[in-house]
């Protein structure tokens, strides 16, 4: 027989519930949850997907001429000139 | 102050890694890094740069770009200072290279460096440490953060991970973040360090990280949430065409 839990503090634990980090016990009490729950099925669902959307650094723009730049100030720094 | 070391694993058992902060503010950070072995092609460019062949520091850096340049971008939400941020951290790697030993992969340490580096640029732009003690403060005083909608967010299609517009709208989600909840969530949900990390690199407790880190989290959701895919639940069946993706 699984306790039940309220909305918030399915809420509180979300993060933990994807880092692992949770006791067995809260885990079968969320997921309990979460089986009757559209709401906190799909906050858990948004938090992974930006969890696994940012976890890609390309992701984000790298700004154009970056690695030009950043090998031109390698070179001066060596003494290379450029 | 700046200083990158790395002790002898035969005598210590660990790595330290440590930059100094600026004077005033936060005291030096030290992180103990993971054991890891470097591969083997990683470890024959290393060294052919440390024999003098400094064209193979570029063969080295060049798959870590991106993601040193993201290290810094986050932290700083600048990108001027960002990029020079990256450029600093570069170099320092180059400078110090005969320091890292291969026992954890280059890209884990060059990260690291960027991280410091966009760290101590922001501790000294924003006085971080009366903003930490601050921030502390209102740590235990936080409230729980309740999610503004409920959109069901469907599956993210692969393709729309390499749209120009979700890189944007990403950007402009991370950079809504208060700083002390993006340089948890950028130095966990980015950068992949561990919550113990990510409480060392910061000089916070972890469980503040991880409160920081439920609350970023839930505000990067609903930012983004309502049509990453370009639909959201209205509560139907049907879905409802939001943002222009």
């Amino acid at each position: 027989m699984v306790v039940e839990i309220s909305c918030e503090e399915v809420w509180r634990e979300i993060s933990n519930y994807l880092e692992g980090e949770i006791s067995a016990e809260m885990r079968a009490r969320m997921e309990e949850h979460f089986k009757g729950c559209k709401h906190c099925t799909a906050v858990l669902g948004g938090t992974r997907n930006v969890v696994q959307l940012v976890s890609d650094a390309t992701a984000f723009e790298l700004p154009a001429g970056f690695s030009n730049r950043l090998y031109r100030k390698l070179n001066r720094r060596l003494g290379k000139g450029g | 102050m700046n200083r990158i070391d790395q002790f002898d694993p035969t005598q210590g058992g660990h790595e330290i890694f440590e930059v100094g902060a600026p004077p005033g503010s936060l005291a030096t950070t030290s992180v103990v890094l993971t054991k890891r072995h470097g591969d083997a092609s990683e470890a024959e460019l290393i060294e052919r740069v440390l024999g003098g062949d400094e064209e193979a520091f570029r063969e080295l850096v060049r798959p870590c770009e991106h993601a040193v340049f993201m290290a810094t971008q986050v932290i700083l939400n600048n990108e001027a200072d960002a990029e020079d941020a990256a450029q600093e951290a570069v170099l320092k790697a180059f400078t110090n290279l005969a320091k890292f030993r291969g026992d954890s992969k280059f890209s884990t340490w060059l990260i690291r460096i960027a991280t410091n580096e966009a760290l101590m640029k922001l501790r000294k732009q924003r006085h971080q440490k009366l903003h930490d003690s601050l921030d502390e403060q209102r740590d235990g005083e936080e409230g729980d953060y309740i999610p503004r909608d409920f959109a069901d967010w469907r599956e993210i299609p692969s393709e729309a991970l390499q749209k120009k517009e979700l890189r944007q709208a990403l950007s402009r989600a991370v950079a809504s973040l208060t700083p002390k909840h993006r340089d948890v969530f950028v130095l966990r949900d980015v950068q992949h360090f561990t919550i113990e990390e990510t409480a060392e690199l910061l000089g916070i407790r972890k469980s503040a990280v991880k409160t920081r880190l439920l609350r970023a989290r839930l505000q990067m959701r609903d930012a983004l949430a309502p049509g990453i895919d370009g639909s959201w639940s209205t509560g139907r069946t049907e879905y409802q065409q939001v943002r222009p993706w």
